[in-house]
């Protein structure tokens, strides 16, 4: 029976904001075993994380935390921030979502590496070197020594993770607390660096908090999980007890959040919607004004696809497969070359000013519900813009009426139409980028990720109503996501991406049962791994 | 579904409605936009209500201290009396100040003509001057007159005009100077910005080629090569402090426009096909008003102390009119003997550029909560 090392009674955050304060957690009791990995889970807004910032003390300057939050016996709330930051940094450590932020662009690795555990170890420059290095090594980056004297921008995302991690467990700590860690990176990577996570908590035999929004993260890698939900830890348990049998509702309600079902393949003789034949698109990077000649970058190479009218075409890789990229040359929206036509007539050619008229009928939805929608704009203005270009006579009234129908087809209150993006959840604001594409009522809609940046449950309602909305308005889809569950439970025809080339495609079945290509099998592993 | 325009629809709370109330909770921003906007009403009414014009020249009354109590005192009623006396050489045999009258009692070897009193009239002191008493030879004489009391709280400057009413009429330019020039900078500022920046490519390079240009302009030979062509006037200070100003607000906008540009709002209204004029209105500029506003704020006390510094090396507003920067300048020159002319128009000035910088500091605050 091994000790607990952080136990926290009834703790509650709050906040002072404009609007009075806002309770973010309502008195959590949770505590940590030395060798245990706790998983938290929760939807965003949840307060996981404020509840960890809170035992940390870094929350933000408006707000406050009352409780216990012990350590050890030392109540972290109530010491001295000396005493605090010979604690934290030193004996418990974080790792958080953005590893782009929290490494800072200016010091090398090495640099960012030696000092704190210079400071905390008390060593000289060679011995905290020497333990630097024998980090990297732990973390498994290649060359450590090299890499010592690299700046965080010369790494990948999932390599600065590891530097990360390597930052964290350098003082060997009692208690790993990791905010999100793996969320910002690709699944392949993702599957990495929770195994690594896993192999290292195992051998240093440390305590490890998993703060996480995502299940299967959760089966893989937590020994006992809190459910928290507005505030409160909904219920807890061991993994797969939890797993097997959930209590609560909401647990229950975020177990069965997988998209699930399959789409039905149109037949073969469907009216062609797009077609694209070696469709290719450079990008010159630096060129200019008294600089050498540009360098180009082909981010897509030769990709043919044919869409059908009534078909979903899921298209997935990994960031930098030039998925995206490809979507938005399809549209247009991108210089490229090779043949593009959309309801058999040739648009490649096309200019601006003749591309407009066809817009309606080609629209898409962003990944982002946060950046996509223009944040001074009500939501009634952002649904209705579309009209303004294509439908200028239209009145007022008339286009407030058809923002309302719009925004009701996408379940979401009419009367929310004055507010402003800010004022709607995630899920919401994805909602009203949907009414956006299809008040206008296309034809063809490019969904990028539109829902990656959501919660578990939130995105299965995306799902199903893109699903309605296809079948309603006979839609052609072109779904680009990295996330193979969602693919599946969307798409009739999927096409693999990786350096701009595409490696494979199928249907659902074929490629996701049989695979060919090496690198299909190692997103299909990293997606579904039990 | 038509009955669903009827749905009543909630009003939203916009952006500025949020940073609107983060300013209302900084004491310190609040204060000072009601200390500014005290200053602009009686910079703006005040000269009305002063009792002298601006213009108005006593020459009995050069460089007078400040004071609650009225001119002239005791002894400038004795000077007065002597002077005018002097002036109608006739003998002096006293006066008496009775009711905010004065009585001066006259005498000559020959009968004294009753037209005397215009000698009397003459004088800045006295009015309504007239004959109260003759003697039986005509030889004696006493002259009431009023005593014209009058009341210079900031005292007068070395031409003896008085001090409060030029510096109220001085803040009146300043003020305008300040928000005009302020507002073209902004103008000119963030349509060339924005265009540049959202336009991009050839387009930008050449025009943020053609700021650096006139950045490397020295804006003092800038603006007497001006006052020697179109000689020196009003609207030309306006040209002059805008025409140097917008550079630096083209380049925060230029700045902005580029990152907003790869927002993706930006993007989606392109797939809807708005022209770019429409994104530039409807997406860039309303996205970069936040940080014009601040700049705004803080450009304004940049062009007053611009003004203030032009006028002091003579190139500025003329006399008659007058700024606080011709004030404080006159002021400088006259430290060893009448100070109040220039802690007066400094004081005007300095809470005044005191107040906008409070403002723009909580507006950046209310507009940018993340960063505080």
């Amino acid at each position: 029976m091994s000790e607990r090392i952080l136990h926290l009674q009834h703790v509650k955050v709050s906040f002072d904001t404009i609007d009075g304060t806002v309770e973010a957690v309502k008195g959590v009791d949770l505590h940590v075993k030395s060798g245990e990995t706790v998983a938290i889970v929760g939807e965003s807004g949840s307060g996981k994380s404020q509840l960890m910032m809170a035992a940390m003390g870094l929350l933000a300057s408006n707000g406050s935390a009352t409780g216990v939050v012990d350590y050890r016996g030392t109540n972290l709330l109530a010491i001295p921030k000396s005493e605090l930051n010979d604690i934290r940094g030193a004996k418990i450590t974080m790792i958080f979502q953005e590893p782009m932020t929290s490494l800072d662009p200016l010091y090398t690795i090495g640099a960012q590496l030696i000092e704190p555990i210079r400071k905390h170890q008390k060593l000289g420059e060679g011995e905290a070197r020497a333990r630097a290095i024998e980090m990297l090594r732990l973390v498994r980056i290649p060359e450590p020594e090299r890499r010592m004297r690299s700046y965080p921008h010369e790494m990948s995302g999932g390599q600065r993770q590891r530097v990360m991690i390597a930052m964290a467990l350098a003082n060997n700590p009692d208690l790993l607390i990791a905010d999100e860690p793996t969320t910002a990176l690709d699944v392949t990577i993702q599957a990495e660096i929770l195994e690594l996570m896993a192999s290292l908590q195992q051998r240093l035999g440390m305590g490890m908090v998993f703060i996480t929004h995502d299940l299967n993260i959760v089966k893989r890698i937590a020994h006992r999980v809190y459910v928290m939900r507005r505030g409160e830890v909904v219920e807890e348990g061991e993994t797969a007890d939890l797993f097997a049998n959930p209590k609560h509702p909401y647990t229950k309600a975020l177990l069965e959040a997988e998209p699930t079902g399959r789409k039905l393949p149109v037949a073969p003789n469907a009216r062609k919607m797009i077609d694209a034949t070696d469709v290719r698109v450079t990008f010159r990077l630096g060129g200019g004004f008294m600089s050498d000649p540009p360098l180009e970058l082909r981010a897509v190479d030769r990709v043919s696809m044919t869409l059908r009218e009534g078909q979903t075409i899921g298209i997935v890789g990994e960031s930098g497969s030039g998925k995206s990229t490809f979507a938005r040359a399809v549209l247009r929206l991108l210089p490229s070359e090779g043949a593009i036509t959309f309801e058999n007539r040739s648009i490649q050619g096309l200019t601006r000013e003749q591309m407009r008229p066809l817009r309606r009928e080609l629209q898409i939805v962003l990944q982002d519900p946060f950046g996509s929608l223009s944040p001074r704009m009500t939501a009634g203005q952002i649904v209705t813009e579309g009209l303004l270009v294509h439908e200028p006579s239209i009145s007022r009234a008339e286009r407030d009426r058809r923002a309302a129908q719009a925004l009701e087809e996408v379940q979401l209150d009419p009367a929310l139409r004055n507010r402003y993006p800010h004022e709607f959840s995630g899920g919401q604001r994805q909602r009203i980028a949907i009414a956006r594409a299809i008040i206008l009522k296309p034809k063809v809609v490019v969904l990028d990720e539109p829902t990656s940046a959501l919660d578990r449950q939130v995105q299965k309602q995306i799902v199903d109503l893109l699903r309605d909305l296809q079948q309603v308005h006979r839609l052609s889809y072109l779904f680009i996501s990295h996330d193979l569950a969602v693919v599946r439970a969307m798409a009739d025809h999927i096409m693999v991406m990786k350096d701009g080339r595409m490696v494979e495609q199928g249907t659902p079945d074929e490629v996701m049962e049989h695979p060919r290509e090496d690198y299909t099998r190692r997103l299909m592993a990293a997606a579904f791994a039990e | 579904m038509t009955d669903v325009s009827l749905t009543p629809a909630a009003q939203g709370r916009s952006l500025w409605a949020d940073a609107w109330n983060r300013l209302k909770a900084n004491k310190a921003a609040m204060v000072s936009l009601w200390y500014l906007l005290f200053m602009a009403v009686i910079c703006i009414v005040g000269p009305w209500f002063t009792p002298h014009d601006f213009t108005t020249i006593y020459q009995d009354y050069t460089r007078v201290p400040p004071s609650l109590t009225a001119y002239p005192q005791p002894e400038a009623i004795d000077r007065a009396v002597k002077d005018t006396v002097k002036r109608s050489r006739l003998d002096l045999v006293g006066w008496q100040e009775r009711d905010g009258k004065v009585f001066i009692t006259l005498t000559s070897t020959k009968p004294i003509d009753g037209r005397v009193t215009r000698y009397i009239d003459r004088s800045d002191v006295f009015e309504g001057a007239q004959v109260s008493e003759t003697s039986a030879d005509g030889k004696t004489l006493t002259i009431s007159a009023d005593v014209q009391k009058k009341y210079f709280f900031f005292g007068t400057d070395s031409n003896g005009r008085d001090l409060l009413t030029r510096t109220l009429t001085a803040g009146r330019v300043s003020l305008a100077i300040g928000l005009l020039a302020g507002l073209v900078a902004v103008f000119i500022g963030v349509l060339y910005g924005a265009i540049a920046g959202f336009a991009g490519g050839r387009t930008d390079e050449i025009m943020m080629r053609i700021v650096d240009i006139l950045y490397s302009l020295p804006f003092i030979f800038f603006v007497i090569m001006l006052v020697v062509f179109f000689g020196r006037n009003f609207v030309l200070m306006f040209l002059a402090v805008g025409a140097v100003l917008w550079l630096d607000m083209a380049r925060i906008v230029r700045g902005q426009a580029l990152s907003l540009k790869r927002q993706e709002y930006v993007q989606a209204a392109e797939a809807l096909g708005v022209s770019p004029g429409g994104i530039l209105l409807r997406h860039v500029v309303p996205n970069l008003l936040g940080p014009v506003v601040i700049y705004m704020t803080l450009l304004v006390p940049q062009v007053i102390i611009l003004e203030s510094f032009l006028s002091f090396l003579g190139l500025g507003v003329q006399e008659p009119m007058s700024s606080w920067g011709v004030l404080i300048s006159q002021g400088a020159k006259n430290i060893p003997s009448a100070t109040w002319l220039l802690i007066f128009p400094s004081f005007f000035l300095t809470t005044t550029l005191f107040a906008l910088n409070f403002i723009g500091d909580g507006l950046r605050d209310a507009l940018d909560p993340k960063d505080r």
